[in-house]
């Protein structure tokens, strides 16, 4: 089955293995010399793809259990975020970190160590973890955490799915009293003020920055901050105090054919210049909790809009010592090279300390790309300048750097790479990007 | 209002899942049946855990003929609806007696005698629902789905005869006839991927049937058309061909 990531490019021809419980999980890992586990797909590049057999969790998407009272939940590796939400936040609670999209799997999420706009404050997916369980290289199911063989839990978040079969995790949720966000939105005209409304920011849990990738001259880097906090009760209008946890229905538009990205191109960039514009000072809303932490699932299949040659997403974070020079001149290869989609995510990540997990205290900008050979070349620029500045590109998203890019720019990719090698997981767990990567 | 309970014989299949889970969203509770009682109890433990209505799990064996009747005896409550979603895809070779024995035994004895059991207290109750999970493939014999389709159209006639044995006793009987649906069952089989349904839209149908009292659903509906056209072709035709 022809498989691909999120940006549709590469595409693999791959074994596709579809066990429904733990024991035929096992079972598949034993029985297959070479392969790697699949979740929802939604990695950009090839991190889930393995032609001689890739293992979709999908259909190990149970509830282990959920403790309503004190914020628990356990649950198998398949089970996609989306879900995870729809479970919990009626009974108040809310996952500590979220990604900018709830169609991952738990196991993806867990794979990737995904951060959310919060990770300043509250770090990572993996810190939120009471124990992960995955199926190692020989077979047998081991229980990881950060209290029990913490190397193995470690290695494990970040790990692509490089260290076994993650089988299920147990995580801690946040309470919540409600399912909406109260927002701030700020306009900064450079990319100095932007940068610094985005540290202005941090007394709020959630901060993120859209820039505009075009501006050029004295309007270089500018862009729009928002910043949110979960909307305590009073802070919903009247009408909506009495159903406090629930979430506005939203039409989800599906994309069914390929579309060239030239016409989203300038809708979007109207659309930003119209929310630039209207917003003269700081603007304060009740947004739902969809519309804020995932605004682009409401467009289903919108990797479609790039049409059938796929895009890539470049992600890099930079370290806060750095001083916005490295971010400079992406921003500047961006604009002038007239490759990238108009506008880009700026983030603040605080320190991380996982061998693979990708955050570090800094600055992290993700950009879209569409595929080709020219922008395939402006990429690998962009981690080689990535790479001079101390900082590194995100594996979840990756599927160009070279094992240089990882070298340099994660300290801890040796140490991963020799603890695969003696616990057997190097070759029974392996994937493109692994092979591509070297890791 | 009382609560309403459903028994899914097969709780741990992927339709049988998904039974559990639209009956449960809907606030019934669910007693899910099957062999191994360590995997239905964990389906039992996603359904309880997701819908927050009470959940039980139950061993039933489907091929335990003997063990039919105190197997209805011993469900308790006894359930409003009970839900077959037993069934085998099986070999295809009709002269190897296992295969074919299994397949039949599977698909049409087993159900049938089960559903019987359980038509014998609703009867004495006066009230009740029995559905029994049949397939298209049960509506003409075709060599692509040999003895299935055999069994299949054997356990259509008997729901048909026992709906109208029980009709007047307050018991009711559904036919719902599933078309090539993306299961375990039917993984690695080469079906045309526009008319493969998934689970969810099986149990949805079921739900809807067992809330209206139809007693016949085919779903996804596109069935309906497409079996009367095989019904309808002449023998001497339909013979020749190979689908």
């Amino acid at each position: 089955m022809m498989l691909s990531g999120w940006g549709r490019s590469p595409a693999i021809d791959c074994r596709v293995i579809t066990p429904r419980t733990p024991d035929e999980v096992v079972a598949a890992v034993r029985a297959t010399p070479c392969l790697i586990a699949r979740g929802a797909g939604r990695a950009y590049g090839d991190a889930a793809l393995n032609p001689d057999a890739t293992l979709s969790t999908l259909r190990l998407d149970r509830v282990r259990s959920f403790d309503a009272e004190s914020g628990l939940l356990d649950a198998e590796a398949g089970l996609r975020l989306a879900d995870v939400i729809d479970l919990v936040l009626p009974h108040g609670w809310f996952p500590a970190v979220v990604p900018g999209t709830a169609e991952p799997t738990i196991g993806g999420m867990v794979a990737a160590d995904v951060h959310g706009k919060n990770h300043h404050m509250d770090g990572a997916f993996g810190d939120h973890l009471d124990e992960i369980r995955l199926v190692a290289a020989d077979g047998s199911v081991v229980r990881c955490a950060p209290g029990d063989r913490p190397d193995l839990f470690d290695a494990t978040l970040g790990g692509m799915g490089l260290t076994g079969v993650v089988l299920s995790a147990r995580m801690r949720l946040r309470r919540v009293e409600t399912a909406f966000v109260d927002v701030a939105t700020h306009r900064r005209s450079d990319l100095d003020g932007l940068l610094s409304a985005l540290e202005g920011s941090s007394p709020a849990r959630y901060s993120v920055a859209w820039i505009d990738t075009l501006a050029r001259g004295t309007a270089f880097g500018r862009g729009v901050v928002f910043a949110g906090d979960h909307a305590p009760l009073d802070a919903l209008p009247r009408s909506r105090r009495s159903r406090p946890l629930e979430r506005p229905w939203r039409p989800r538009l599906g994309v069914p054919f390929d579309l060239p990205a030239a016409g989203l191109h300038r809708r979007v960039m109207a659309a930003f210049n119209a929310i630039y514009h209207a917003v003269p000072r700081p603007a304060r809303r009740i947004v739902d909790v969809d519309r804020f932490f995932f605004p682009l699932d409401a467009v289903r299949g919108w990797n479609r809009l790039y049409g059938p040659k796929g895009f890539r997403q470049f992600q890099c974070v930079l370290p806060a010592d750095d001083g916005g020079r490295g971010l400079t001149r992406i921003l500047d290869l961006v604009s002038t090279s007239g490759t990238g989609f108009f506008l880009a995510v700026l983030k603040s990540l605080g320190a991380g300390r996982r061998p693979l997990s990708f955050p570090i205290a800094g600055h992290t900008l993700a950009l879209d790309m569409p595929a080709g050979a020219a922008t395939d070349t402006t990429y690998r620029r962009l981690c080689d300048i990535t790479v001079e500045h101390g900082g590194r590109i995100y594996l979840a998203k990756d599927a160009l750097a070279d094992p240089v890019h990882v070298g340099a720019g994660y300290p801890g990719a040796a140490g991963f790479r020799a603890a695969r090698r003696s616990d057997g997981s190097a070759g029974r767990f392996e994937s493109a990007q692994s092979r591509r990567l070297q890791l | 209002m009382r609560r309403r309970f459903v028994l899914v014989l097969g709780g741990t299949s992927d339709i049988g899942r998904a039974v559990a889970h639209a009956f449960a969203a809907r606030g019934w509770g669910v007693q899910l049946a099957g062999r191994d009682l360590g995997l239905v109890k964990r389906e039992a433990d996603d359904v309880a855990a997701r819908h927050r209505v009470p959940v039980s799990a139950l061993r039933f064996d489907v091929l335990d003929f003997d063990g039919a009747a105190g197997f209805a005896l011993s469900v308790d409550p006894l359930p409003d609806v009970v839900v077959s979603v037993v069934g085998l895809m099986g070999a295809d070779d009709p002269a190897d007696v296992a295969a074919v024995r299994a397949v039949v035994d599977t698909n049409f004895t087993g159900p049938a005698i089960v559903l019987a059991a359980f038509a014998e207290r609703f009867r004495a109750r006066g009230s009740g629902t029995l559905v029994g999970v049949s397939s298209v493939a049960g509506d003409r014999g075709r060599a692509k789905t040999m003895t299935y389709g055999a069994a299949k159209a054997g356990f259509t006639a008997f729901l048909s005869a026992l709906r109208q044995r029980l009709q007047g006793t307050g018991v009711a009987v559904l036919t719902v006839k599933p078309g090539f649906v993306r299961t375990r069952m039917t993984e690695g089989m080469d079906l045309p991927a526009l008319l493969v349904a998934q689970p969810r839209t099986i149990a949805d149908a079921i739900l809807r049937a067992v809330e209206r009292g139809r007693p016949v659903t085919v779903t996804p509906a596109i069935w309906r058309p497409l079996m009367a056209v095989v019904r309808a072709i002449p023998e001497p035709l339909f013979r020749r061909m190979r689908f």
